[in-house]
């Protein structure tokens, strides 16, 4: 029993960062505009193609060497998926800014369509893939069985924690993320003290498509397979994640991402796979329900 | 709207940066296409669309300084809103329509070919299905998008009845109905007391839900492989050449020749009866204290919860409406395709359901149903664009949404005479 409860402690580790990397976005700009960006798990979907795209380009060029790959490849995803987010903020949420409430949440269903159709467009219907970038595990011996720990899950825990410690440091210490928690508790009142909240709205969403970006990397590099499709229940898993740390926290959605990876991994360690998902979904029902503030988030107040 | 001279360095301008992100945008992900480990080149297709974006961006840019483009934005920013009140004693010159639909309608089988028949009884499958969700979404305000579940549960519900229970078409369209009403509450009980976003994610999770584990039961629901779905009858009589344990079959019961497309025809009139009696409910409910509640607490739900509406009960008496029309849905889908499986039960099927509602303008019922018509009929006629239907929803989706939320055709009504004698 140890053996499979460490080795999905392990899995399910690894899952959950990523979870959380991706709940940043959800969780940011509902905390900002108060909207479900549901377009977030297809720019996700984005970058796992753009990061095959990179593999391959730098491959062609001759590259070998694992560091300056994955350098190359982070770099080129990450800009580029930015560009996406700025872009579809742009095209579907900013003209909203001042329209009903369903406005919004209506065009990010439109756009996700639209990306999911154009990627299944462009780059055709079936499974993409990428090669092996880092061969090798480290084994334990653990009672009869063994735990297995590869190069990649542990390059993925690191630089999952190495990208949620930058975004901490950028929101904590630096001018652009004083502007954007102060945007975050009143965007008027943040407007009249001089912040271009139209701006902060924008850097945001690139923030949370750069942080994506990074999860479509690692998590391209840990099962090597994905399609177009991908987006849609990796991004209902991120923003149940972010509704379990409780949304608008950061903190909380990088909690919230690891203890919904840990948790779906005992799972389908423990009961059954076919219904990991159905038991992700009903845990995101039963939070809702039971404490939809989240862990770490204040419950809300409607004002007048 | 001060300067009335076009800045032609301006729009240049413009273009010029949407062509650099356009590039940045589509470059990889057109222009390089993945096969296996490898790639192929394909600029061209970039070239076009950067092309398109540069020239499209310099004419936006273009209008918009113009005049009436000034005029347009203007009417953006003031975003104009509610219902259009129309004077007391209004007639609308529209009314004739209704009867020469019904005529129409009526004499339509009489010279319909199988194929046209079929495609007709889908385009009315997906009426019922919009203005269900018309009632959620366009009058409660309240988005679901696991809509499909209850569509899933109506279609399930024949097939599994007749399997495990021996129902038959009939005793099971007033049941689907229930079932997914029930379904209904028991999801938005919970539910509908949170903030209206997040209901539109747990309404997605739980029709996910259905669909996987319509997917993985095996033994119960077949699995991936679907179930099959029996014929309706009418008053026991089946429409079958021959009938089973013999019975005697339809045609011969009336003396008349058999015709392949009975069935077909059957469903035909009984969807349009059923479409027919959902429609005037609707347009009753509009009209009674309920109806006016759920518009009400879509504009402002702490005025109403003020006002001492039981805001949960109200939302839940929406939700619940919808979800039986669903249920009902599902049923003539099933026994019009003689089978069900998971897979018409995705969660684009919700997203289809609504485009349909958003097209048509939320809370419309004629513009849902000829929404429902051209988006179900049309994909039909133009195959050759098969690709691009989804694509085209999208973008359909999110230029209403700036363009008109609240649909093509603005919702109105005709206002009241103020009684004499009676304080105003």
């Amino acid at each position: 029993m140890d053996g499979i409860f460490l080795q999905q402690l392990i899995n399910g580790l690894t899952l959950g960062s990523v979870y959380g990397l991706i709940a940043i976005g959800y969780t940011m700009v509902y905390g900002i505009i108060g909207m479900i960006n549901f377009a977030h798990g297809e720019v996700y979907m984005i970058s796992a193609y753009l990061s095959a795209i990179a593999l391959a380009l730098l491959a062609f060029f001759g590259l070998e060497s694992f560091p300056l790959l994955i350098l190359g490849t982070l770099l080129f995803t990450v800009c580029v998926t930015g560009v996406y987010g700025w872009v579809i903020e742009r095209i579907a949420y900013k003209p909203l800014r001042n329209s009903t409430r369903l406005a919004p949440l209506i065009s990010a269903i439109g756009m996700s369509l639209i990306l999911q159709n154009y990627v299944q467009i462009s780059q055709g219907a079936r499974q993409q893939g990428i090669p092996t970038l880092l061969d090798g595990s480290f084994r334990f011996a653990i009672g009869d069985g063994f735990v297995q720990l590869t190069y990649t899950k542990v390059f993925i825990l690191v630089a999952a924690f190495a990208g949620m410690a930058a975004l901490t440091y950028i929101i904590q210490r630096t001018r652009l993320g004083r502007m954007c928690r102060a945007t975050q508790q009143d965007r008027k009142m943040a407007s009249i003290l001089g912040i271009n909240t139209d701006r902060v709205i924008s850097y945001v969403f690139v923030i949370g498509a750069a942080m994506a970006a990074l999860a479509g990397v690692l998590i391209t590099m840990n099962y090597g397979t994905f399609d177009f499709y991908a987006g849609f229940i990796i991004g209902i898993k991120a923003f149940t994640a972010a509704v379990l740390g409780g949304i608008g926290s950061l903190p909380g959605a990088m909690l919230g991402g690891i203890i919904l990876g840990v948790a779906e991994a005992q799972f389908s360690g423990m009961v059954n796979t076919d219904y990991k998902d159905v038991f992700s979904f009903s845990l995101l029902v039963l939070i809702l329900i039971f404490r939809p503030q989240g862990l770490l988030g204040r419950p809300q107040v409607a004002k007048v | 709207m001060s300067s009335s001279a076009i800045d032609i360095k301006k729009s240049l301008l413009d273009a010029v940066l949407a062509g650099l992100l356009a590039l940045i945008v589509f470059g990889p992900i057109v222009g390089v296409v993945l096969s296996g480990y490898n790639f192929n080149l394909q600029f061209d297709r970039v070239g076009w669309l950067v092309g398109a974006v540069v020239i499209g961006r310099f004419c936006l840019s273009l209008f918009l300084q113009s005049p009436r483009g000034e005029r347009m934005l203007y009417r953006f920013e003031t975003a104009g809103s509610g219902v259009h009140v129309l004077p007391p004693d209004h007639k609308s010159r529209l009314l004739w329509i209704v009867p020469i639909l019904i005529v129409l309608a009526v004499i339509f089988p009489f010279f319909a070919s199988k194929y046209l028949l079929t495609v007709v009884i889908l385009g009315l499958i997906y009426v019922l299905l919009g203005l269900g969700l018309n009632i959620v979404v366009g009058l409660a305000g309240l988005l679901d998008l696991g809509f499909v579940a209850f569509y899933a549960i109506g279609a399930y519900g024949l097939a599994l009845g007749y399997q495990h229970l021996g129902l038959g078409f009939w005793s099971v369209l007033p049941l689907a109905a229930l079932m997914a009403a029930c379904a209904g509450m028991l999801l938005g009980f919970p539910v509908l007391r949170m903030h209206g976003d997040y209901l539109a994610i747990v309404t997605l999770g739980f029709g996910e839900i259905i669909r996987l584990v319509l997917n993985n039961w095996l033994s119960f629901t077949g699995g991936p492989n679907g179930m099959s779905v029996p014929s309706p009858t009418f008053l026991g009589l089946e429409f079958g050449r021959r009938a089973k344990d013999g019975g005697v079959p339809f045609h011969e019961f009336f003396g008349i020749a058999y015709n392949p497309n009975i069935k077909f025809l059957f469903i035909y009139v009984v969807l349009f009866l059923v479409v027919m009696l959902v429609l005037y409910i609707k347009h009753r409910l509009t009209r009674m204290p309920v109806g006016r509640a759920w518009e009400a607490l879509r504009e402002d739900e702490i005025a109403c919860r003020s006002m001492g509406l039981n805001h949960v009960l109200v939302k839940l008496s929406a939700f619940m409406i919808g979800a039986s029309t669903a249920g009902l849905a599902g049923v003539f889908f099933a026994s019009y395709q003689g089978f069900v499986n998971p897979s018409s039960f995705t969660f684009f099927e919700s997203a289809l359901i609504l485009a349909i509602v958003v097209l048509g303008g939320m809370g419309s019922t004629v513009g849902v149903v000829i929404a429902a018509f051209v988006l179900t009929v049309a994909p039909e006629l133009l195959r050759s664009f098969a690709d691009y239907r989804v694509l085209l929803f999208g973008v359909l989706m999110v230029l209403m949404m700036i363009w008109r939320p609240r649909g093509l055709i603005r919702i109105s009504r005709s206002g009241f005479t103020p009684r004499k004698g009676v304080a105003p």
